[in-house]
This record gives structure tokens, sequence and C-alpha cells, in this order.
């Protein structure tokens, strides 16, 4: 198969020095100053900044069951124009990704779409109930060898079921994701609890319900001796749990929402369901603390948390609006603009936390890689100088749901490149990597 | 003002326009015809989501009296219940013409939602949403207050404020939007607010607020009030665990029959004793207390129509500057002044 050759021109690898970048079959063929290539495509990478592929640990792409608010091909669309190369599809479609069957039909999905790797993420419990753990083993054997196991959007509140979750997943180096919220205090919950909370009248989602939980679950991590990876943290207090397990050797990782890098219960005060989300938007020292925890690396990875809805689930009061935001067109920018242009992180730390680490957690193989000769072509160029204005009616998600409508941001993605495919080009689509043939079943 | 949403960024100017056009609005209330041609041609949609009879009465007096056509629209047994979502149901209320909409909904800031959005261009008041705020009801609770403190101090009701005027709020703080828009009018009308309450009953975060609180009411009747506001409380709450049991709730927070004689052997005899109703007597306040000369539950209720025709006049047709409803002092409508957030 004859995948054209691009050389970048003069791209800062990670933000350092400029090099140029061949990328030839699928891989990183060379690297270093002025190199030449007579069949190959120029791309000129003066001013940007070469980037491996963002891998997204934590992605809802609606399919199947929600093809009304995002399919597999809108979704990985997105991505790709977000700067990702690969995503993490959450499990909670209809049918629940509770099975092989679901997960391979994902990943097929994914495939056929062929803008992103898709690594779908199979439920803990069966139909997420919390009560019979599904089959993860059967999952992890599948074609789509699921690795990241998650209830999102519900916690794995059972402290045994969490507890054998934890133990099952070490037969298959699996990680148990955890979306941390201790359900009996949060019944009824809207937003933050807090000072704004009691203004509004809106019941309050105490922080201590999301850190009672990462608490219990480093413990038990501990004691059975397994992997543990918190879903989307999003208070001060979460941060300090999660810092104080990695001091005591827990193998437990934790990842940050660029929403809540960002945004506070403030904005709630509109009562726009634009900024409902699960968690809930926290207070500006909780955005802070997360800032400071990524930076640190006490916070591992970013994830979008990409939560498409159909407007009808927005357009009504708040109590009765879904839950989520979109994030994937939106993350870079949001990242650049809270941890890059704050002097908090390097383009280095970018990578880190967008793309080695991710990868590492969700065992995703050929994503997260050093731009390094040999290694897969999953790179991205960015142009940190660009500054836009986020239009959700533009993106190429279906969900309109995006925080950040009207806001001008920095830095923007100019080419994806997945396994040596250009995904996008000069900032817009261009085709999908199409895989070679293969008989298969 | 385009709306009336909440208490909490109304301006001490614009709450004494309503509450001085109250009080002309209240004199009609006297007459043989209770009835002013201000509103007529004008339509008012009563917009209940939750059943409040008395609430919707009293707008619709209040409608009625303005020469305003009342369309009731419950959303029970209507589209509404059939899955019609606000967005259809106030798309079709613009449609038909409605000049105003007046909504009670259970969900905290629905009406700040009609406001905001471009579903429907009329205007928007607020008659209770959630937990969050219940701005008529403060403002006929401060009218209540007003012509009590001013008579106290022997000035014309007409133009003043609370300065000075202590007042107890006790009860279900937390699930109240009566309380809630009652600290932020009177705090803005200068007077001192206490919220009595059980712990379990307060919101987190409520120490940011423009008041002092207590658990205990003896201690706060013991420190002087000029009125004392008991809220409802639910007796089902003690099934989540807000309090014990209603014996414990009403002995400990509950108007009883021994802190209406304590008011008199504290010496504090123009106390006045209000209630938002409707009243669980015998839980939050005892009966002796509701029926006691010292009560203006019925004042109360009297004077939500005048508040009302009030707001409803100044909402539509403060800007067009018509003349005066009465013949008495009418004050300035301007059309700017308003910190009204929508």
């Amino acid at each position: 198969m004859a995948e054209k050759t691009y050389l970048i021109r003069g791209a800062a690898i990670l933000g350092g020095e400029a090099e140029d970048l061949l990328i030839r079959d699928g891989v990183i063929a060379a690297r270093g100053k002025d190199l030449t290539d007579e069949n190959a495509t120029v791309i000129d990478g003066k001013g940007l900044v070469a980037l491996p592929g963002m891998v997204d640990v934590h992605t809802h792409l609606r399919e199947p069951g929600r093809e009304d608010a995002e399919t597999v091909e809108t979704g990985t669309r997105a991505a790709a124009l977000g700067g990702f190369t690969a995503v993490h599809a959450m499990a909670n479609s209809n049918p629940v990704a509770d099975t092989a069957g679901v997960v391979e039909q994902v990943h097929s999905l994914g495939r056929a779409s062929g803008w992103v790797d898709v690594r779908p993420v199979g439920a803990v419990t069966v139909g997420l109930a919390g009560e019979q753990l599904a089959e993860l083993g059967a999952m992890a054997d599948s074609r789509a060898q699921v690795r990241m196991f998650s209830d999102d959007g519900i916690c794995v509140h059972d402290p045994v079921l969490m507890r054998r979750a934890l133990e099952y997943v070490k037969a298959f180096d699996g990680v148990v994701a955890q979306h941390a919220q201790e359900p009996r205090l949060t019944a009824g919950a809207q937003m933050n609890e807090g000072a704004v909370s009691a203004v509004l009248g809106l019941t309050g989602w105490p922080a201590v319900a999301e850190e009672s939980i990462i608490a219990r679950d480093v413990l038990l991590t501990q004691h059975v001796g397994s992997r543990l990876h918190v879903c989307h943290v999003s208070t001060a207090g979460s941060v300090e749990i999660v810092r104080w397990a990695k001091a005591r050797g827990i193998n437990v990782t934790a990842e940050v929402t660029p929403h809540h890098l960002l945004l506070t219960d403030e904005l709630v005060r509109s009562y726009d369901p634009v900024y409902k989300v699960n968690p809930p938007l926290r207070t500006d020292a909780d955005v802070q603390a997360l800032r400071d925890g990524l930076a640190d690396g006490t916070i591992d990875v970013v994830g979008t948390d990409h939560a498409p809805h159909p407007s009808e689930h927005k357009e009504c009061e708040w109590a009765q609006a879904a839950m989520g935001m979109t994030g994937l067109e939106t993350a870079l920018s949001v990242v650049q603009e809270t941890m890059i242009e704050t002097g908090l992180m390097t383009w280095a730390d970018f990578a880190r936390v967008t793309s080695f680490t991710p990868a590492v957690i969700g065992r995703v193989a050929d994503q997260g890689r050093p731009l390094e000769v040999g290694e897969p072509a999953n790179v991205i160029l960015v142009d940190p100088a660009a500054r836009w204005t986020v239009d959700p009616h533009k993106m190429a998600t279906m969900g309109r749901n995006s925080p950040f409508k009207g806001k001008e941001l920095p830095g923007s993605v100019v080419a994806t490149f997945f396994k040596g495919h250009p995904t996008v080009l000069d900032g817009k689509l261009n085709t999908p990597y199409r895989y070679p043939a293969v008989s298969s079943n | 003002m385009k709306h009336l949403l909440s208490t909490e960024n109304l301006s001490a100017a614009d709450a004494i326009r309503v509450l001085d056009t109250a009080e002309e609005m209240s004199a009609v209330g006297d007459r043989e015809v209770k009835k002013l041609p201000a509103l007529r041609g004008r339509t008012v949609v009563n917009l209940f989501f939750e059943d409040s009879t008395r609430t919707r009465i009293s707008f619709e007096a209040a409608a009625k009296r303005l020469s305003a056509d009342v369309i009731n629209f419950a959303a029970k047994g209507s589209s509404v219940s059939k899955g019609e979502s606000l967005k259809d149901t106030a798309q079709t209320l613009a449609a038909m013409g409605a000049d105003a909409v007046v909504i009670r909904h259970w969900a905290s800031g629905a009406p700040h939602r009609l406001a905001a959005t471009d579903w429907i261009d009329a205007a928007v008041i607020n008659a209770g949403d959630g937990t969050h705020e219940h701005p008529t009801q403060a403002l006929l609770d401060a009218f209540t207050m007003r012509r009590h403190w001013s008579k106290l101090n022997g000035t014309a009701s007409t133009g003043a404020d609370l300065k000075g005027m202590r007042v107890a709020i006790a009860g279900d703080v937390l699930h109240s939007r009566v309380a809630r828009s009652n600290v932020w009018l009177l705090k803005t009308l200068g007077a001192e607010v206490t919220l009595v309450a059980p712990p379990t009953l307060l919101p987190i975060g409520v120490e940011h607020w423009p008041c002092k609180v207590s658990y205990n009411l003896d201690q706060t009747l013991e420190a002087g009030i000029d009125a004392m506001m008991m809220l409802r409380v639910q007796g089902e709450r003690m099934n989540a665990s807000f309090f014990p049991s209603t014996r414990e709730y009403s002995r400990r927070w509950g108007f009883d029959d021994a802190r209406l004689r304590a008011l008199d052997d504290l010496g504090m005899k123009d106390t006045i004793i209000m209630h938002p109703g409707p009243m669980n007597r015998g839980l939050e306040i005892s009966s002796a207390a509701a029926d006691s000369p010292r009560s203006t539950v019925l004042a109360q209720v009297r004077n939500g129509v005048s508040v009302r025709m009030a707001a409803l006049y100044l909402l539509l047709s403060g800007d067009s500057r018509e003349a005066a409803p009465t013949n008495a002092a009418t004050p300035a409508f301007a059309s700017q002044s308003s910190k009204e957030s929508n």
C-alpha cells in the first residue's frame, strides 16, 4: 500500500529545536536538519510545533444507541481535527459496552472510519448497574483488546465489587477507570456545593462525594496490588489524595478535563445548561489546584470527557438538562491557554500529559511514542500563535454543547498524521486512513 | 425593569419603587370597584408547573384588577405533562401574544431560562422557582414589614426602607425560595436578618450571606426582634434525616405558645409574626401564634395582590410612561434603572 511521503520542514519538535521530519510508510523515516526526498510532499513547519498525536483516555462517541448525539464517524472526525490520533470510547452506549460483541462493534466502526485509533473501554459491571462484573476477560481477549474498564457516568460504589474488579483486571494487565462519585451524597445533585449553589438553590454536589471514593479506591488498589485510574478529578482535595497515594507508591493515575482547568461554578449563575457537567465545575481554588497538580505530575493526563448531546437535551431547565460538554476540538487550545501560556508547562510536558502517558495508561501500542526514527508516524503540527473564536456550529462533532462558545482561544491544529496518513491538513479534514484489506471473519 | 426574576440583583431604588407603587395599588382594593384600566388589552399568562393555588389566584386577582386578560396554564393535565418542553410551551405562549408570563416552576432557574433565551419576548415574573427565589413573596413581606415599621416610627410608608428593623426567619432555609428572596431584599432595604434553623436545613455556603445565622430560636428571641417570620417545614423531611422527628423540630425551632408568651415577657409588644403560608399549625407555628393579634398572615395575603399589581404594572406599562394609575402621587418610572439580571 502506497501512502504518500511527507517531509515536514523546520517544525519545533516538542517545542524544542526546529528539525525536519520525513514520514514514509507509516513511520518516521528520518529526523534531522535539511532532509531531502524528491518524492515527498513538503509541508512548511516554520513556526509550528510537532507533537505526538494526542491520545484521549475519555471520549463519549455515543454509538451504538445515541446516533442522534454522535457517531463513531463524526466523533473521530472531531478527534482528528482536535489533534488526536487515538481515543478511548466510553462504555455507556446503548447497548452498554459490556460484552465482547459490543466492544468489537465499536472497534470495527473505528477502523472503518479511519480517522483515529478507537479503543473501546469496557464496562466494569453488567449494564453499568453496579451489581455484577461484566465479562472483562472476554473483552480483553476480543479483537478490541480492551485494557481499560469503566462504568463512567456511574461510580462503582460497592466497595466489594470495586475490590473484585481491581483484582480481576490484574489477569490481563487491565486498569479500572473510576468515576468517583458517592451516589448517596450526590442524590439529585445539580452543581458544586458551595457559595454559588447556596444562592442558586440548586442541589449541591459536595467535593467530599468525589474525594471519599478516591480515598477508598487508592487504599483498595494498594491492598490488592492493582492499577487504578481516576477519571476527571475536579477538586483540590482529590489532587491531595492522589498526591498522597503516589507518595505511598500506589499505582494510581489521574486525569483532568480541559474544562475543569478553565471554568468555575460561577458560570452556573446563568442557569445555562451548557455549563452542566459531571463532575460539576468547581471553584477557582480547585481550578488552581488542578493546574498545579497537572504541572507537578500528580495528575498524569488530560482527558476530554467529550460528551456531545442533542440540543433538546440542553435547551431546557437546568435540572432537566443532560450533563456533559464537547471537548475534542477545543482540548489542545484550552490546555495551551491554561497550562502553557501560564508558564506552568512546556510543549514537552504537553506531549507527556496528552500523548505519552495516556497511551501507557490505556496500553495503546503504536501511540504516544517519541518522535524518533522508526516510530509510528502519529504526529500533529500545531500553530501556537493562532487565535480563534469557538463556534460550535463549525465543529465536526454533532454536539453543539461547547462551554467555550464565543471564547477566543490560542493554538490550532494545522495537521494530524495518523499512521503516516494526513487526516488533517491546513487545519481541515483531509481523508481517513484506510486499513489494508485483511481476510478475517 | 424588563423582568422580575430575583431580589438578589434588585436595587434599593427599584425595590422601593415597587413597594411605593403597591401602596397606590392597595388603595384600589379599598374601593367599591376594585379595578383599574391600566393593562386593558394586555395578556398575562399564569404558567404554573407546580401546584400553588394561593400564588396563582393572587396573581390572577392582581392582573384582573388591572384589566388584563388572564390565561391560566397549569402544566399538570396539559401538553406539558405529555412531555412538551419548556421551550415549546414558551414559544406557544409567544405565538398567542402573551405580554407577561408569570411562571411558577419546580426547577430553580426556569424563569431565568425564559428571560435569557429567545423563546419568548414577554416580561417574565418569577412566581417561585424550585429552591431558588420567590421575589414577589419577599416584596409582599417587605411591604407588610414596612407598613408596620413606618407606623411604629410615626412616618409615612411611601419612600421608606427598613433600616434598623430586626427580622428573624426560622425554618427550612435550605429548601426555601422565600428565605433566599427575603434575605437579599431585606438586606437591600436595610433590615438586619437572622436565619434560625437546624444546621441540616441551612445550605453550605450560608456563611457568605448578608445575615446572621443561629441554631437557637430562644436566644434569637432574647436578643430582640421586630418581626418573626416562620417558614413552612415539610414533615417528610424527617425521612431524609434532616431532623429526628416533627416533635423535636417543633420543640426546638417551632414558634409555639411558650415562645409567643416569651415575646410578652421580653417586652416585645410590637413584634409581628409572619408566615408565607400555607401553615403547618402545630409544627412550625402554633395556632395561638398564627391567630394572635401579632400575626400578619392575612395582611400578607392581602398585600400580595397589591405587590403583584405593582409588579405587573411596572413591567408592562412602566416603560411606556402611561398616565399614573391613580390620582395619587406617582413615582417616576425610569426605564433603565433596573439592575435586574436576565
